[in-house]
C-alpha cells in the first residue's frame, strides 16, 4: 500500500500498461520531456524513451487522428488532450471518426485507443479551460466514457481503458490531481461499466462523478450527523457502459434519487440516469428525483463566482435536506 | 488561378521500359474498370438503383491506377468520399463496391457505410473519409505504427484540392515531416472545390504544391492524367518513405467529368473546358501509349471487353442481391459486436 496523488496515479497507471505491452504508446503536447502541464506524466519519457512517449505539436486533430491511425493498424495508443475543452477543436475524431469507423465498416476497423484529458472546474481557469465535457462524449454511439474519482481508480480504470478494444474517453479531473489516496501495491485492473457504492446508506441515493464524489461523501456525512439523513453515495465511475443495476438497486432500497453533476444543466449525464430511474423504478420512488448541477452558464474565472456555479457540499446538503423534508 | 493551358505539365513518359508491359496492362485494366464501374454507378443512379449520394472519379482514373499499381501488398490507402476509384484500384471487387452503392447485402460493408465510406481492410483500403481532411492525420498514425514497429509499408492518403484549405491538412503535413513518417499525400487537383473553382478560394495557384515549402517538402506537380507519370512519381515517393526519408506531397493535375456529387450538373464550368480535358482523357492517352509500346489492338480490346463484362456481371449480381439483413442495424457499434451501453 502506498499513498499517491491522483496525478502520480496517472503516471503509474500509464507505466503499468506500457511495461506490460510494447504496443502501448503515448502521445500529446508536453507529455514527454516536460512531464505534462499537470505533472501527471512525469518520468514516463525517461522510463520508456522518446519513441513510445512522443511530444507533439499543438495540433489536436493530428494527435487524435494519429492515435486513430495507429490504433486501427495495431497499436494501443494513449493520446492526451491537455484540457477537455480542446475536444472542440478535434471533435471530428471523437464524434465522427473513431466512434463510428467500426460500425460504418461493418466491423472491419478497430480503434482500441484511450483519450486522456484534464476535465472539470475549480481551478479558476475560466470558461474555456474548466468545462466538464462528459456529456459531450456520452451521447456518441461507439465511445466508452470513464471518470475516476480516486488515485486507485485512476490506475484501475486506466488499465481497463487501455485493455479495452473500443475507444475510451478517460476524463481526469483537474481539481483532483493533488488529492492523495491509498493505492495497493502491484498491478491494478478494474473493469469498465461498474459503479461503486462508496458510502452505504438507507434514506437516499446520491449518484456522483469525479470531483463531485468527494463532495457528495462530505455532504452525506453532514446530512447524517446534522440532520439524521442517511445517504448512500454511488461513484458512477463509468458513464458508458453505465452500471444501471447498481443505481437502480440502490434507488429500490432508498426510494430517493439525487444526482450531483458538474455539467451545465441541460443534457447533463444525470438527466439520463433520472430518465432511466423514472422509466424503470418509478413506483419505488418516494419523491421526485433531484438533479444538482451547474447552472446553464459558461464557467466564470473568479473564485467567488466559480464556487457559486459548481455544486458544493453545502448546496448538496441543502438540496437533499429540502427535498427530504418536503 | 492558373488556367489549364498555363499549367506546367510534366513531360510525357519517355519510352523506356522501367514500368514494363505487365504493369502497363494492369494500369490500363484498372483505368478501364474504374471508368466502366463509375459510369455504371451513374447509370444506376439515374435508374434510382444507386441511392444516397455518390461522388464519381470519371476523368481521374489515372491517379488511382498509377498510385495503386506502384503499391506493394500491405501498403495502405486512405481515401475520401470520392473513393470508389481508389478502392477498385486496390483490387476490391466491382460487385462489392456497386453492392454498397446500391445498398445491398452483398455490399462491401453490407450497406452500413455507403458510397462515401468504402473500406476493405483486407485490401489495405483503410477507409474512405467524408469529413474533409480527417484522414490525413489518420494516415500519419498508420505510418507512425509502421515506423514504430519497423514495418516497411507506406500509407498513401488521397484527397482533393479543396482539402488543402482545411486545418487538418496543415496539421498532418507538419506532423508527418516532424516525425519523418512514411506517408504519402496525394492531392487530386481537379480544379474545383465542390462547385467553386479552387483558385477563387486559395491563396496560391497550386493548392497543394505551393504549400509544400512551408513544411520543408519538395514541390511536386504532375500530369495526373498520365498513369505512367503518376506511377513513377508515386513509386519514387514510396521508395523514399520506405527508406526512412519521410513524407511526400504530390499534386496531380486532373479533371472530373461529372459534377461534385450526383446532385451537381456542373453548370459552373466555362464552355469548352470539359471538352478540352477530354482531349487529354487518361484512358484515351493510355490506349495510345500501349499501342506505342506495341500492344496489339486485340489485347487492348480484350481488356476493354473484359472490364465491361465484369461490370455487367457485377450489376446483375447486385440487382439480384437482397437488401441488408435488418439484424445488422445494431451490430458492431462496440467490439463485443453489439450496441449495449448499459447493464
Amino acid at each position: 500500500m502506498a499513498e499517491l496523488t491522483y496525478r502520480e496515479a496517472v503516471a503509474r497507471g500509464i507505466a503499468q500498461e506500457m511495461a506490460r505491452d510494447p504496443d502501448v504508446v503515448f502521445l500529446g503536447e508536453d507529455i514527454g520531456k516536460a512531464g505534462g502541464v499537470f505533472k501527471a506524466t512525469v518520468g514516463l519519457h525517461e522510463q520508456f524513451g522518446p519513441l513510445r512517449v512522443r511530444d507533439t505539436p499543438i495540433s489536436e486533430q493530428a494527435i487524435l487522428g494519429a492515435a486513430m491511425g495507429a490504433a486501427m493498424t495495431g497499436l494501443k495508443p494513449i493520446a492526451e488532450i491537455m484540457f477537455s475543452d480542446f475536444f472542440a477543436v478535434c471533435f471530428d475524431y471523437i464524434a465522427n471518426e473513431f466512434a463510428k469507423s467500426r460500425y460504418m465498416s461493418n466491423g472491419q476497423v478497430k480503434c482500441p485507443l484511450v483519450v486522456r484529458t484534464g476535465n472539470g472546474g475549480g481551478a479558476r481557469f475560466g470558461a474555456q479551460h474548466s468545462q466538464s465535457v462528459e456529456n459531450w462524449c456520452m451521447m456518441i454511439p461507439g465511445l466508452k466514457v470513464v471518470a475516476p474519482s480516486t488515485p486507485r481508480d485512476v490506475i484501475g480504470l486506466l488499465a481497463a481503458a487501455v485493455r479495452d478494444p473500443d475507444p475510451v474517453i478517460f476524463l481526469e479531473h483537474k481539481s483532483l490531481y493533488p488529492v492523495k489516496g491509498e493505492v495497493p501495491d502491484g498491478e491494478i485492473v478494474d473493469r469498465l461499466g461498474a459503479a461503486t457504492i462508496v458510502r452505504p446508506g438507507k434514506d437516499a441515493t446520491i449518484a456522483a462523478l469525479a470531483l463531485m464524489v468527494p463532495r457528495a461523501i462530505a455532504a452525506a456525512d453532514k446530512l447524517k450527523t446534522e440532520h439524521g439523513i442517511d445517504c448512500e453515495v454511488i461513484d458512477v465511475r463509468s458513464l458508458v457502459p453505465l452500471d444501471t443495476r447498481t443505481i437502480l438497486g440502490s434507488v429500490t432500497r432508498t426510494h430517493r434519487l439525487f444526482t450531483v453533476e458538474e455539467n451545465p444543466r441541460l443534457c447533463g449525464w444525470g438527466a439520463e440516469i433520472v430518465s432511466i430511474v423514472a422509466d424503470e423504478a418509478f413506483y419505488d420512488l418516494d419523491g421526485p428525483p433531484v438533479r444538482i448541477t451547474t447552472p446553464h452558464i459558461p464557467l466564470p474565472a473568479a473564485d467567488i463566482l466559480e464556487d457559486m456555479a459548481l455544486p458544493t457540499v453545502e448546496r448538496i446538503v441543502d438540496r437533499v435536506k429540502r427535498a427530504m423534508e418536503s | 488561378m492558373a488556367k489549364i493551358e498555363d499549367r506546367a505539365l510534366a513531360p510525357s513518359a519517355s519510352l523506356n521500359d522501367d514500368i514494363g508491359e505487365e504493369n502497363r496492362l494492369r494500369m490500363y485494366r484498372m483505368q478501364v474498370e474504374i471508368r466502366e464501374a463509375e459510369q455504371r454507378a451513374y447509370d444506376l443512379f439515374l435508374q434510382n438503383l444507386v441511392k444516397g449520394t455518390s461522388h464519381l472519379s470519371l476523368g481521374q482514373e489515372a491517379v488511382a491506377a498509377g498510385c495503386a499499381a506502384a503499391m506493394k501488398p500491405g501498403d495502405l490507402s486512405f481515401c475520401t468520399y470520392r473513393g470508389h476509384a481508389h478502392t477498385l484500384a486496390r483490387g476490391v471487387s466491382i460487385e462489392k463496391v456497386l453492392g454498397e452503392l446500391m445498398q445491398r447485402d452483398n455490399g462491401l460493408m453490407r450497406g452500413k457505410g455507403g458510397s462515401m465510406h468504402l473500406t476493405s481492410v483486407d485490401h489495405g483500403v483503410m477507409g474512405s473519409y467524408a469529413i474533409i481532411g480527417a484522414h490525413l492525420p489518420i494516415a500519419c498514425g498508420a505510418a507512425w505504427r509502421a515506423q514504430y514497429k519497423g514495418q516497411k509499408d507506406v500509407s498513401v492518403c488521397f484527397f482533393g484540392d479543396g482539402t488543402t484549405n482545411i486545418g487538418a491538412f496543415h496539421e498532418a503535413l507538419n506532423f508527418a515531416v516532424v516525425w519523418k513518417l512514411p506517408v504519402i499525400f496525394v492531392c487530386e487537383n481537379n480544379l474545383y472545390m465542390e462547385y467553386t473553382p479552387i483558385g477563387d478560394v486559395t491563396a496560391v495557384p497550386n493548392p497543394a504544391a505551393d504549400r509544400a515549402a512551408a513544411y520543408g517538402l519538395a514541390r511536386i506537380v504532375i500530369d495526373g492524367n498520365d498513369a505512367d507519370i503518376v506511377y513513377r512519381t508515386a513509386a519514387a515517393a514510396y521508395e523514399k518513405a520506405r527508406a526512412g526519408g519521410g513524407p511526400s506531397l504530390i499534386e496531380c493535375l486532373t479533371y472530373r467529368y461529372s459534377g461534385h456529387s450526383r446532385a451537381d450538373p456542373a453548370k459552373y464550368r466555362p464552355e469548352g473546358e470539359l471538352e478540352k480535358w477530354k482531349e487529354r482523357d487518361p484512358i484515351k492517352l493510355y490506349r495510345e501509349r500501349l499501342k506505342q509500346f506495341g500492344v496489339s489492338e486485340d489485347t487492348i480490346v480484350a481488356i476493354e471487353e473484359y472490364a465491361k463484362r465484369r461490370v455487367d456481371e457485377a450489376t446483375e449480381k447486385c440487382k439480384a442481391a437482397p437488401p441488408p439483413a435488418t439484424e445488422i442495424l445494431t451490430t458492431d457499434v462496440y467490439a463485443d459486436g453489439g450496441f449495449a451501453w448499459r447493464n
